[in-house]
Order: C-alpha cells, then sequence, then structure tokens
C-alpha cells in the first residue's frame, strides 16, 4: 500500500503543474483559440476511454456482466438530469442486486 | 425584482460547492474500493482537487492495482490539462501575485472557473472564482472523508457494485460535455480504440493511448471534405 503514495503524490503535483503554468504564461501567448478547444476534446476523449474501460474491461479482457446492466441505467438517468451522486448510488445498487438475487458477474 | 448581484454571486458560488462537494462522497468510497487508505484518498482531495483527475487515479489503481501507478500519474496529468486553460483565463480576471498565485492555482477547476465566467462584472468574476473554489474545497473534502469511511466499512468492492459506481461516475463526467457531434464522435471513438487495445497493452496504458488517437483521427478527419459535418461543432 505505500506504493500508491507515489501516485497520490507525484499526481498530485502533475496536476498541480498545469494549474500553476497557467498563471506563469503571459495572457497574449495564452490566447490560442485551437489549442484551449483541443484540451477540451482531449479531455472528452479520456473521460470516455476511462468509461469504456471501467465498464468492460476485466484484466486484459473485454467482458458484459453486471456493469453494463449498471451503466445503462446510470445512462438514462443522467438522461433525466439525476443529480451525479443519486445516479453514482443507483449504478451501485443495480450491480450488487444484480449480482446478489441474479448471480451474474 | 431588482438583481441583487453581490449576494447572487454568493449563493450561487456556495450552492455549487455543496452540489459538487456532495459527491465526494462517491470518490471517497471508490477510492478506499481501490485499495487506497483513507489518508491516501484524503490526500488526493487535498492536493490533488481535480475530480476527474481524483477519479482516474481511483479507476487505474482499482484496475491495475500497483502496475496501475504510473499509467494513474499520466491519465490524471493529461485530465489536468484543461486546468491549465483556465488558469491562462483566470490570471487575467484574478491578477494575484505571490502567494496569492498558488493559491488561486490550488483553487482553479471546472467550477470555480465556470462561475467566475458566468458573472456580468469584474468584481463579481473575481468573487464567483474565490468562494467558489473554497466552497467547493471545503465540501470536497469534507465529503471525501465521509465516503471514505463509509468504503473502509463496507468491504468488498464487488458485493456492493461499486465497480458499477465507478463506470457511472466517469459517465456522468463525460455527459455534459456530449453536447456536439464532433465531441460525440470523439468519445465513441476513444472507446473503441481503448477496448481493443485493453488485451494487448499493459493495464491503464489503453486509455492514455486510446484518448489521443481518437482525437487525432477526429482533427484529421475534419479537414477532408467528408468530414466537414465534424467542423460544426469546434465551439462545442
Amino acid at each position: 500500500m505505500p506504493s500508491y503514495w507515489i501516485a497520490v503524490l507525484v499526481g498530485s503535483l502533475a496536476v498541480f503543474s498545469w494549474k500553476f503554468l497557467g498563471y506563469l504564461i503571459p495572457a497574449r501567448i495564452a490566447n490560442h483559440r485551437e489549442v484551449v478547444i483541443l484540451a477540451g476534446k482531449l479531455t472528452v476523449a479520456l473521460l470516455a476511454a476511462l468509461t469504456a474501460v471501467e465498464t468492460f474491461a476485466s484484466k486484459h479482457a473485454v467482458i458484459l456482466d453486471s456493469r453494463l446492466a449498471a451503466v445503462l441505467v446510470a445512462a438514462l438517468m443522467f438522461w433525466r438530469k439525476v443529480p451525479f451522486i443519486v445516479v453514482v448510488a443507483v449504478a451501485a445498487l443495480v450491480a450488487g442486486l444484480l449480482r446478489h438475487f441474479l448471480g451474474w458477474a | 425584482m431588482p438583481k441583487t448581484p453581490r449576494s447572487s454571486v454568493v449563493s450561487t458560488s456556495v450552492g455549487v460547492g455543496l452540489a459538487v462537494g456532495l459527491y465526494g462522497t462517491s470518490f471517497g468510497a471508490l477510492a478506499v474500493a481501490a485499495g487506497l487508505s483513507i489518508a491516501q484518498t484524503q490526500v488526493l482531495s487535498l492536493l490533488m482537487f481535480s475530480g476527474g483527475s481524483q477519479f482516474a487515479v481511483a479507476g487505474v489503481i482499482a484496475a491495475s492495482g500497483p502496475a496501475g501507478i504510473v499509467p494513474a500519474i499520466l491519465s490524471a496529468w493529461l485530465l489536468g490539462i484543461r486546468n491549465g486553460f483556465y488558469a491562462l483565463r483566470l490570471n487575467g480576471v484574478l491578477g494575484v501575485t505571490g502567494i496569492l498565485k498558488l493559491v488561486a492555482s490550488q483553487l482553479t477547476i471546472d467550477e470555480s472557473n465556470a462561475v467566475s465566467a458566468s458573472q456580468e462584472n469584474a468584481q463579481d468574476s473575481k468573487r464567483g472564482f474565490w468562494i467558489t473554489g473554497i466552497a467547493v474545497f471545503v465540501f470536497w473534502n469534507l465529503f471525501t472523508f465521509i465516503g471514505a469511511f463509509l468504503g473502509a466499512k463496507a468491504g468488498k468492492p464487488e458485493v456492493w457494485g461499486l465497480d458499477a459506481a465507478a463506470a457511472a461516475a466517469f459517465l456522468g463526467l463525460v455527459w455534459p460535455r456530449l453536447k456536439s457531434l464532433q465531441s460525440n464522435v470523439i468519445a465513441l471513438l476513444a472507446a473503441v480504440f481503448t477496448l481493443a487495445l485493453v488485451p494487448v497493452l499493459p493495464s491503464g496504458i489503453p486509455v492514455i493511448v486510446g484518448a489521443p488517437i481518437a482525437v487525432g483521427l477526429v482533427y484529421i478527419a475534419k479537414n477532408m471534405p467528408w468530414g466537414a459535418r465534424l467542423k460544426e461543432a469546434d465551439n462545442a
């Protein structure tokens, strides 16, 4: 477990470096619209990739299990504008119940 | 009714802080389920303080264990880029120097920038940033602790469906950004490429390879004659 401190501390420093860098760069250099848009698109791509991995990946395999059912329910709820924390709790409940009562993976 | 900008910026800021802070509970529970200690989880909320990056650390470590340390750092770092762009904007708005520059940097996140950017005058833009940033920081850390504490009591993540909760959390973070054809195509390609790479690359790496490939392909495609429909979305 101590080794996770590296991820925690180095990761924090890495994230902070972007925040601080922004305050050091003079405004006239900074206003490159294309770059700002690119950063937004990279964020979308990373979050989508993480969603996919958390939903389908198990070690080195791509599988279908209760997580997919939970994510589909979550998608429906986000579409209906249900608050984030409620959706996350319900998703956990859906997967938990499917495993407990129906014996799904 | 006459507008009262001062009190409205305060209530907006605190409201956003409370709403966002609440889902620190889910971060806390997921991070502990991933194998981080309560202390490590709390330090992430104090020092990293950027929701997407924090969920990435927890998600990658949950999936990969100690092998996920380097990918977790890289994922968090890449997800943190956008804060740098908020900082560029805020530097002009806040006019901070010295130690306040460090404090402002730490409070530079999606929400503090968004509230600041939506104010109508310079004074409220400053106030919106500081109050939202501080409110989110306080509530996010408080609820992280509550979530981590509850998560530590809950035991094995699969039993409670916490692994599915992690997937739902990432979906919720990407959902508000899926507002244009271009963003949707990028998201879909990123998911497909990343999953295709899962069997062949070390754990945690598919995300940081698949996502940039998707962005690159869409940037090439939109400049092709047949890709023109992808262009209209640049503002979204």
